[in-house]
């Protein structure tokens, strides 16, 4: 690095809570990388069409586009200004405690081929979440994908995954998914919720408080209905049917207590189903580091620090609140990481605006976690049959057998004797499934590093570690 | 006509170029990557398993899964939902480890 004095601040994630603390840090005199694995800025929330497709209107996949774009302008000043440096197309795999400082371990490109490292006095993890999807018969079919997986393939790529379009799952997320792809051409063929969003109502003064939120639940409910959209409450999709791909899905009726009801169920032809249970924080960079969790998201204080001094995190990562949270979250790492690296005392009256929105969202998605759940009683509808571990193809029969027959009681011993969670994505998509149909605690099982890493890049830092100075 | 993502954004996008798929020319606009050039040409799968050979593609989306695994000028497993096409790539659906029966 530049070869200064100044303190240096590495960002893992472009998303909003990753910018979001680099342009406080930057903007208080301390020197920032940020590290992202995309090709450019923003993360999964503001993914942008890539350069050479030319969007004239990019904003039309959007909400509050214009936050992004003032966002978007300063980080580019700080930039140009030579005070924030963004490395794109770096997935970082290890964060390397030192004596006094990290050294953040990177693979570079696409392809994830060559490695490259950072080092910093401070961290912040921005890592993000991804979307749980829990398993039913038939979701390993071609045109089964993620509800923000279409998303993220809408935005980044123009692309749309099929014609007919059913949305399924639960969570706010769907809305903005059905929305986006109505808007873009495809028809959406059901609209099918697991919950009952009527039950809201018992939140109403946290409700009430969020205005803008509720604003924006209504505008995609209103893009919905113009779409002329059918929307299922109390629904779940019970299996997708195809061969080769999906041609079909079924659909059925909850009762109160998240059964299925008998002979409700309903064929919808479709050659895509979008669908999504909520979102999960990445912590894996976090574990690696020894930070602790809180349930399934990393544990931070007031100022976003974790217990492991040096280390802050931010936005999905310490739990799931979209974009505005995120923001916050982000700057006031930022304040709290520049204040500490300077020697100064940090000045909670420098972030007390974002820790006002912090306190009132987070309220918020408590409220509308109780809310969105998946049926209680998922697991039953998943057949002997069906893949639960995409990558190892562990099926639910296998699953069951290492727990009645063999006495495994905990998602360790399953994985041991089953191999589900094993494989390419360690147990990323899987662990949710497995755990529920196991019926064992999905707590979160430690990865030795946060994505598979060629072997020869493992070997290098281990023969050079004897010598290395900072 | 249907609306498309590209009349929604109002894309202008650079000129179009080629890549082959299991020796089809398929079309790609600049910056798209390997499953969003599969898709827009109607292709969903491009992998099968290497235990019971089901056909998978993209899932996730945004590089977690590695369910859209694919050989791409010779090199299997890269992910399509990642790997930008660039012209005259040559990609080819990964059967099992995508190693010709070395596994
Ligand atoms: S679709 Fe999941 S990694 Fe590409």
């Amino acid at each position: 690095m530049g070869g200064t004095e100044q303190h240096t601040l590495v960002v893992i994630g472009a998303g909003p809570a990753g910018i979001a603390a680099a342009l406080a840090a930057a903007d208080a005199g301390v020197r920032v990388t940020i590290v992202d694995s995309a090709p450019q800025a923003g993360g999964q929330f503001y993914r942008r069409p890539a350069a050479g497709l030319g969007a004239r209107r990019p904003q039309a996949l959007h909400h509050a586009w214009g936050t992004w774009e003032s966002l978007n302008a300063r980080l580019q000043a700080h930039i140009a200004a030579d005070r924030i440096r963004h490395l794109t197309d770096h997935h970082v795999w290890f964060v390397e405690r030192l004596e006094t400082a990290f050294t953040v371990h990177a693979l570079v490109g696409p392809e994830q081929t060559d490695p490259d490292t950072v080092t910093a006095d401070a961290v912040v993890l921005a890592t993000g979440g991804y979307e749980k999807v829990l398993p039913f018969p038939g979701w390993t079919l071609p045109g089964v994908v993620t509800a923000g997986g279409a998303q993220a393939m809408l935005k980044g790529g123009l692309v749309l995954p099929g014609r007919t379009v059913v949305v399924a799952g639960t969570g706010p997320l769907l809305m903005p998914v059905a929305a986006g792809l109505a808007a873009a051409g495809a028809t959406i063929a059901a609209y099918i919720e697991s919950a009952d969003p009527k039950s809201l109502v018992r939140h109403a003064s946290t409700l009430a408080r969020n205005p803008a939120k509720l604003a924006e639940g209504a505008q995609y409910g209103a893009a919905l209905a113009r779409h002329g959209v059918p929307v299922r409450m109390r629904h779940t999709v019970v299996r997708a049917h195809g061969t080769a791909r999906l041609e079909a899905v079924t659909v059925a009726a909850l009762d109160a207590e998240g059964r299925i009801r008998p002979g409700t169920g309903r064929r919808i032809a479709c050659d895509t189903l979008a669908v999504g249970h909520g979102m999960l924080p990445h912590t894996d960079l976090a574990e690696t580091l020894g930070c602790a969790l809180d349930g399934v998201r990393v544990a931070v204080d007031a100022e976003q620090r974790t217990d492991v001094p040096g280390i802050w995190a931010a936005g999905e990562a310490t739990g799931i609140g979209g974009a505005v949270l995120s923001l916050a979250e982000g700057e006031i790492a930022g304040h709290s990481v520049a204040a500490q690296l300077q020697g100064t005392d940090p000045d909670p009256r420098g972030w007390s605006a974002a820790a006002k929105t912090r306190s009132r969202l987070r309220a918020f998605f408590a409220a509308i976690d109780t809310v969105y759940a998946p049926p209680a009683h998922w697991p039953e509808s998943v057949t002997d049959e069906t893949v639960l571990c995409r990558c190892e193809e562990v099926t639910a029969g296998e699953i069951r057998e290492a727990v009645e027959g063999l006495g495994a009681g905990d998602l360790r011993t399953v994985k041991l004797l089953t191999r589900a969670g094993m494989g390419w994505c360690q147990g990323r998509i899987c662990a949710p499934g497995v755990a529920g149909v196991a019926g064992c605690p999905a707590d979160t099982a430690r990865r030795p590093f946060a994505r598979p890493v060629p072997l020869g890049v493992l070997a290098g830092p281990a023969d050079t570690e004897p010598n290395r100075h900072h | 006509m249907r609306r498309t993502p590209l009349d929604l954004v109002r894309a202008e996008p650079g000129p179009a170029y080629t890549v082959t798929f299991d020796g089809r020319e398929i079309p790609v606009l600049p910056g798209q990557t390997a499953a969003a050039a599969l898709w827009s040409a109607g292709i969903t799968s491009w992998r099968t398993t290497r235990r019971t050979g089901e056909p998978r593609g993209v899932f996730c989306g945004i590089g977690v899964c590695f369910d859209c695994l694919v050989t791409i000028n010779g090199r299997p497993n890269q992910r399509a939902c990642l790997v930008p096409a660039e012209p005259g790539d040559v990609i080819t659906t990964q059967e099992g480890t995508g190693h010709d029966g070395r596994n």
